[in-house]
């Protein structure tokens, strides 16, 4: 294998860490670098592709409006994050303890994620008002919930049959049960879908916002910058757009790292 | 004779198939056991031995026939945490640390902390984890991890251990090594034990009897005494007796494998019933 | 252990479907239950003709903003819309327009679904390939999903001009990531002493990604492809729904009947309508490329 190893030993965690992520930083600046040598030295199309100091400039320069509209979107998403996954996880509570009910709600759980939810946006800006942030909301719920409910219902009854012997044998009741077993072991399918929501409820939030509404979010002074042609703008908004998604990756990560630290897949992403 | 702790009496138990007709796991199966006795049952697989130790640990019900523990019924056993039980495969929690796993029946149970704390101290000491209380299982190797199994399993001081081929998955030197400290640890603690095993040996140097059984339907074939002497070490497992008695079981697990085929005990391809009996051993 | 064993065979597969059909059923009936129940309890008051010829008026007890006839028409009404023409003095029905609008649709979210696994299943296995690689890309691959990817939509629209291409690159850019993580774990899922195996045949690595490590992820393969299936669909209709996009499709439709919303509100209910129904017809489509696929695998018929 080509693969360069961080050699065991040398040095503290923290600079193995930096020389494991190393090449994922070089990446970063060299793209960087060669976009602003490209862009400046071919000239051409330039106003789709501004340089990065260019969309820098427009940054800060329109920070009030951008920001605004970040913060608008966050909420919208934010809000319709913590909806939706609530009501997931309830769902999930209330139908894995019926197996019939399980069995007939798990396909339509996973048909209804084969649905492009987003072409529902204009019927929740008619039911909940073009203006009401609610109706971005309610696409992100709709969004976040079928994720959350298929997971954690995975996670409740997909348990070790022995474990399960365990308990009995130790005359467990039914809620010594779920406190001790079904529930830690629904935890890293709940992380799971989690991170997929977090991407998704942005994701929802912005594209909601493209079938109209409010004009101080994220998604309209995407539509509207470009279609003034003003592609430092909305390279701007994207850029926020995308440290906001990562932040609440991020976010939702290190929650898993902190609360499961014992499962297999947070050992393994350890560098 | 005092009364028995597990009292089998001729219990049967058949599963349905697809097909509709039932296969007959156990089959009108009777057998006694006393008080700091070390049953192992041994059979070839597909004999029905880890469903009788289920049905005596009332994980799963008879078809038919009645157990009894303690002089009462299975279920009332379970409920009174009269088991413990250790499989192969360790079934540690990956959430739990060490002691944590130790201490998840006594809180079942709902003991104090202090009391808990106090329990699960001793159990490590027992299988000498103490210094791994505050690791978590992955941190462990797989003879360490059935170990902590082990402690969880008589953690509540129970009268019944039921182990479900706990070292198959170990290697041969762990396992006899194993082997010792479930002696070391029943000889301390007195604990009536039923173990299920495919090993031979390792059913002949740990029981006070063993129960060979055959497939189709299970049976039991015989119980064979084993009257080495105690403590067993190292020498018992170069002793003559020993070897007598291995052979001796392995005789009976052939001829039961054979008369279960329906061939008889004047079998016309005897190496088949051979062959089977040496695969099932190790 | 004596467990009830299954008969080998289609058997299964065959059972599931039927099995996946009926309770589609059920789901469809509830859910005409609770559309025409909302409507009954807090729709607008319900004009119909008795046995006699008299027009009679029912009052719905309540009054629901989502439930009246403009938020959420009656599902005749929709039905019944299908049949009418799409717009005054054209001859074209709106179910056949749909059609039309759903094969246009359909086509660039296939040619996207398509190009997607393969750049996914490039990077997987450059990744699987190069720890370098993967270090040096893999952050960027997982923030391009954190990015809402569809801000870039109107930047891809003008970049490509007006034609099915910029549509493509839309859904293309939704559909690899899936994939790309999937076959990741796929393409390692192997045995490592089936790689040792195969190491020591002296086989190629090239070999070993064609017979051992390609097989081997199928399975994950055809699960991120049901995701990528949606994601496709979602991508072709956003892009459409660009300024500049496309004049066809279901994404023209939804922002086209979206403003004529309140000359026809069924319209808009029949495309979004018409966008749920080719989800499900994809998402069907590699279940059943998978169900073939996969046949005489363990667990083939489950998920």
């Amino acid at each position: 294998m080509t693969a360069i190893r961080p050699v065991e030993g040398t040095g503290s965690r923290l600079v193995r860490q930096a020389r494991y992520h190393l090449p994922a930083v070089v990446v970063f600046f060299g793209v960087l670098i060669v976009w602003e040598i490209t862009v400046a030295s071919l000239n051409l199309r330039q106003f789709i592709l501004p340089k990065p100091s260019v969309i820098a400039t427009a940054l800060n320069a329109e920070w009030s409006i951008i920001g605004k509209a970040a913060g608008n979107t966050l909420f919208e998403a934010l809000g319709g994050l913590v909806i939706g996954v609530s009501a997931g996880v309830a769902t999930a509570f209330a139908v894995s303890r019926w197996g019939r009910v399980r069995e007939a709600i798990l396909p339509i759980a996973i048909g209804a994620s084969a649905v492009p939810i987003i072409a529902a946006a204009p019927i929740m800006s008619i039911w909940f008002g073009i203006l009401n942030p609610f109706a971005k909301m309610a696409i992100v719920i709709l969004l976040v919930f079928f994720p959350i409910l298929v997971n954690v219902v995975r996670g409740l009854t997909q348990v070790d049959a022995s474990a399960l012997e365990l308990m009995r044998a130790s005359a467990a009741s039914d809620g010594q049960i779920l406190r001790k077993l079904r529930i830690p072991n629904a935890l890293p399918f709940f992380f799971t879908g989690l991170k997929v929501s977090t991407t998704l409820s942005l994701i929802g939030a912005v594209v909601a916002e493209y079938f109209g509404g409010s004009s101080e979010v994220l998604g309209r002074v995407i539509v509207q910058s470009s279609s003034r042609l003003r592609f430092d703008i909305t390279w701007a908004a994207i850029v926020v757009a995308a440290v906001t998604g990562i932040v609440l990756y991020l976010v939702a990560m290190a929650a898993e790292r902190a609360i499961i630290p014992w499962h297999a897949s947070q050992r393994r992403a350890e560098p | 004779m005092p009364q028995p702790v597990v009292a089998i009496s001729s219990v049967s138990k058949t599963f349905a198939t697809a097909s509709g007709v039932g296969t007959t796991a156990l089959d009108r199966i009777s057998l006694d056991i006393q008080e700091g006795e070390f049953v192992s049952l041994i059979g070839p697989s597909g004999c029905g031995k880890s469903t009788l130790l289920r049905v005596i640990g009332d994980l799963t019900a008879p078809s038919d026939g009645t157990i009894e523990v303690n002089g009462k019924p299975a279920r009332q056993a379970r409920m009174d945490r009269d088991y413990g039980i250790v499989f192969q495969a360790p079934v540690l929690f990956d959430w739990r640390s060490v002691e944590a796993n130790v201490a998840l029946p006594l809180e079942i149970k709902g003991m104090s902390r202090t009391q808990r704390e106090q329990r699960v101290g001793e159990m490590l000491d027992l299988v000498e984890l103490r210094d791994f209380a505050r690791h978590y299982p992955y941190q462990l190797s797989g003879g360490m991890q059935q170990r902590v199994s082990i402690a969880r399993a008589l953690a509540l001081e129970p009268r019944i251990l039921l182990m479900d081929e706990p070292f198959g998955a170990l290697d041969e030197m762990t396992r006899e090594r194993m082997n010792s400290e479930v002696q070391r640890i029943w000889e301390r603690t007195g604990t009536t034990i039923v173990f299920v095993t495919h090993s031979i040996p390792e059913a002949v140097f740990l029981s006070t009897r063993v129960a060979v059984m055959s497939p189709r339907p299970g049976r039991i074939v015989e119980v064979i005494d084993i009257d080495l002497p105690r403590p067993r070490n190292e020498d018992t497992r170069e002793s003559k007796r020993y070897f007598e008695l291995i052979t001796d079981v392995r005789e009976k697990l052939r001829g039961g494998h054979n008369s279960a085929d329906g061939s008889g005990a004047g079998s016309a391809i005897p190496s088949a019933g051979r062959t089977l009996a040496e695969g099932s051993v190790g | 252990m004596v467990t009830s064993a299954a008969a080998p065979g289609s058997t299964p597969v065959y059972r599931s479907a039927l099995r996946g059909a009926l309770v589609a059923l059920i789901f469809l009936a509830a859910l005409l239950v609770v559309w025409e129940g909302a409507k009954l309890l807090g729709g607008d008051p319900w004009r119909f003709k008795n046995d006699a010829g008299q027009e009679t008026v029912y009052q719905p007890p309540f009054k629901w903003p989502i439930a009246t006839d403009l938020s959420l028409p009656h599902v005749w009404k929709i039905w019944d819309a299908l049949a009418a023409p799409v717009q005054r003095q054209q001859e074209q029905s709106l179910g056949g327009f749909l059609l039309g609008a759903a094969w246009h649709t359909g086509q660039e979210a296939a040619l996207g679904l398509l190009a997607g696994a393969i750049l996914g299943f490039a990077l997987a296995a450059l990744f699987v390939h190069s720890k370098l690689a993967e270090r040096a890309f893999m952050p960027y691959v997982v923030a391009s999903q954190t990015v809402p990817i569809l801000a870039l939509a109107p930047l891809i629209a003008f970049a490509f001009g007006n034609g099915v291409f910029g549509i493509v690159v839309v859904a293309t850019y939704l559909t690899f990531f899936p994939v790309a993580i999937a076959q990741l774990r796929g393409l390692s899922s192997p045995d490592p002493r089936a790689l040792e195996l195969m190491r020591s045949c002296a086989a190629s690595r090239w070999t070993i990604l064609w017979k051992l490590r390609m097989p081997a992820s199928l399975p994950y393969f055809f699960a991120s492809l049901k995701i990528a299936a949606t994601a496709s669909i979602v991508g072709a209709i956003v892009g459409e729904g660009n300024p500049g996009g496309s004049q066809f499709g279901l994404g023209r439709s939804i922002l086209n009947f979206n403003e004529q919303y309140g000359s026809g509100p069924e319209k808009l209910w029949a495309a979004i309508i018409a966008s749920a129904l080719l989800g499900l017809t994809f998402f069907l489509a590699v279940r059943v490329v998978e169900l073939v696929v996969l046949r005489g695998r363990p667990d083939a018929a489950a998920g």
